[in-house]
């Protein structure tokens, strides 16, 4: 990997107070944030948030109205933007095959426009790392919804580059292919490449994102994801037991790392607590110790669909990326 | 960053795969070199030996420059607008492909074919009347300079129907609008080359060259406008 000038501690992707308008309308708006070298980064948001049109702006497609960002370690400007083009690959939403050529065909075009030394290795490799070898000769018409997104994966990595930007790349797939995806990611991440990821799949942003972004026009919140889960919504244990506590008050009151309990109907009560790890155990003893029968204890178990839902639920879908082409 | 020769080679390459492979195309480059070829030879098998004489003044072969006048902007009017229609502009604009490498990639694969079918169509009228039509009337017909001018005038011609044609292409929104406003735009060529064939327009050596000028500096003109009309974001989000 060769990022310039900043050494490589540098992140591979740093964004500050960027913003895109398309006339009046407010395509995305003063988001900052970082991405450090080798991360998977997932941006999150609902339609029309400006995730693609963030995605085209940093890949140099579209120019931004203001703000500053450094891609690869080459600062977003138009002079730089064939530059930056050649130390990233960007894999829209839509595969953007040529259908009357062959899959080879395809590769060959692309190897060509990155100009990769032994081509043919190249795109032999790529094919390899997306379970497509045995279809080189396909025609593109000929193949299926996901394997054409397969392609274009396969396409996106000929340049090796050093951030690949990924819009929606297991959309319409099936679970298996989505599973691939997701295991060549990984591998990804562990070769360095930084991945940049825009998806829907909230599970899929938790399962495979070191660090997630939620987008709504604004950036609205950043972090690891249980950073985020932590930040909204309080810690809890669900305590059940056989039989209603006669005095729950004297079980739960005083236990360390318990800051309050509530009944949660029947014989389940909820405590707010500050450490799961030293309030579970001492929950367990005191109710053993009034007697009671224990049926479970444990965390809450909070998703980063709640966090997504808790930030932009409420929110009204932004319009001017949706209408600038974003998906 | 420069040029790369390479880069250009791709796309060129890339085109001319995806045109033979599209039947409308292939089609289209075809019958209107057909349509050109069987007009100038009707009149000319029936032309008399003794007609030789008024010959001499008529160039009923300048006619066939009407083919890389109109082919070339079928191509040409597809180029980019073919690209957004099928989602396959932005892969390609999201590599280090340079917009002058895009258009010339683009422009080179028109002309090439639009060329071989316009001197291959112009080769077989040769032969033809040469084999078929009256000695008389071939030997007044098949004269050096007009061959001449055939064969210098096509690239000149081509290209600048290319840079139409692209020029539309890169602001269309639709195929067939940009292929339709592209025939449209190759008119004025098409009658210049028929008011000459028909000797309303007198060729001379003079006026050859004139146009020759005029059309070398279209050509550079043309680029230039067309690589004004090619907006990578307006073509990507379809805004600005």
């Amino acid at each position: 990997m060769d990022y310039e000038d900043h050494g490589t501690r540098s992140p591979a992707l740093s964004v500050h107070g960027l913003s895109k308008r398309f006339g009046d309308r407010v395509a995305f708006e003063d988001i900052s944030f970082e991405v450090g070298i080798g991360e998977v980064f997932g941006f999150l948001g609902p339609n029309g948030a400006g995730k693609t049109t963030t995605v085209r702006t940093l890949g140099t497609l579209i120019a931004p109205t203001s703000g500053s960002a450094v891609v690869a370690g080459i600062p977003l400007t138009p002079e730089n933007a064939a530059r930056i083009r050649r130390r990233i690959s960007i894999m829209p939403e839509s595969p953007g095959l040529y259908l009357r050529l062959s899959v080879a065909e395809n590769l060959e075009c692309f190897a060509d426009l990155y100009q990769v030394s032994n081509p043919r290795e190249r795109m032999e490799g790529a094919l390899k790392a997306v379970n497509l070898a045995d279809r080189a000769q396909d025609v593109c018409a000929s193949l299926s919804k996901g394997m054409r997104q397969r392609v274009a994966l396969a396409r996106a990595l000929l340049g090796d580059p050093q951030i690949l930007f990924l819009d929606e790349p297991t959309a319409g797939l099936d679970p298996v292919a989505a599973r691939d995806v997701h295991e060549l990611i990984d591998r990804l991440r562990r070769r360095g490449v930084t991945v940049f990821l825009t998806t829907h799949r909230l599970e899929e942003a938790e399962r495979l994102c070191d660090h997630v972004a939620i987008l709504n026009t604004t950036l609205r919140t950043i972090g690891r994801p249980d950073e985020l889960r932590d930040r909204l919504f309080a810690k809890t244990l669900a305590v059940t037991t056989r039989a209603p506590l006669p005095d729950p008050g004297r079980v739960f009151a005083g236990l360390p790392a318990v800051e309050r309990w509530h009944p949660d109907g029947g014989c389940a009560y909820r405590l707010t607590v500050t450490d799961p790890a030293v309030a579970a155990p001492a929950a367990t003893r005191a109710l053993v110790a009034a007697g009671a029968d224990v049926l479970s204890i444990s965390p809450s178990n909070h998703s980063l669909e709640d966090v997504y839902l808790r930030l932009v639920g409420a929110d009204a879908p932004a319009g001017a990326g949706e209408e600038a082409g974003e998906r | 960053m420069s040029v790369s020769i390479r880069r250009i080679r791709a796309i060129v390459r890339k085109e001319l795969r995806e045109y033979r492979r599209t039947p409308s195309i292939v089609v289209a480059m075809g019958i209107i070199p057909l349509i050109f070829l069987v007009q100038p030879l009707v009149v000319v098998f029936g032309l008399p030996a003794s007609s030789s004489g008024q010959l001499a003044h008529a160039h009923v072969l300048l006619y066939l420059l009407g083919i890389p006048a109109l082919t070339p902007v079928l191509i040409a009017a597809y180029a980019v607008v073919g690209e957004r229609r099928q989602d396959t502009l932005e892969p390609v604009l999201a590599t280090p492909v340079l917009r002058e490498e895009f258009l010339l990639g683009k422009a080179l694969a028109a002309l090439v074919p639009s060329a071989a079918v316009a001197y291959t169509v112009y080769a077989l009228c040769i032969v033809f009347v040469a084999l078929f039509a009256d000695p008389a009337v071939a030997s007044a017909l098949l004269r050096w300079p007009q061959i001449l001018a055939q064969v210098l005038f096509t690239p000149l011609i081509a290209a600048w129907s290319i840079w139409v044609g692209m020029a539309i292409s890169a602001k269309a929104g639709d195929i067939r609008v940009a292929q339709q406003l592209g025939m449209l735009a190759g008119i004025p060529m098409i009658a210049l080359t028929s008011l000459t064939a028909l000797d309303v327009i007198h060729p001379t050596l003079g006026r050859a060259l004139g146009l020759a000028a005029v059309l070398l500096l279209l050509d550079a003109l043309g680029w230039r406008i067309v690589s004004a009309a090619f907006d990578r974001e307006r073509l990507i989000t379809g805004t600005r």
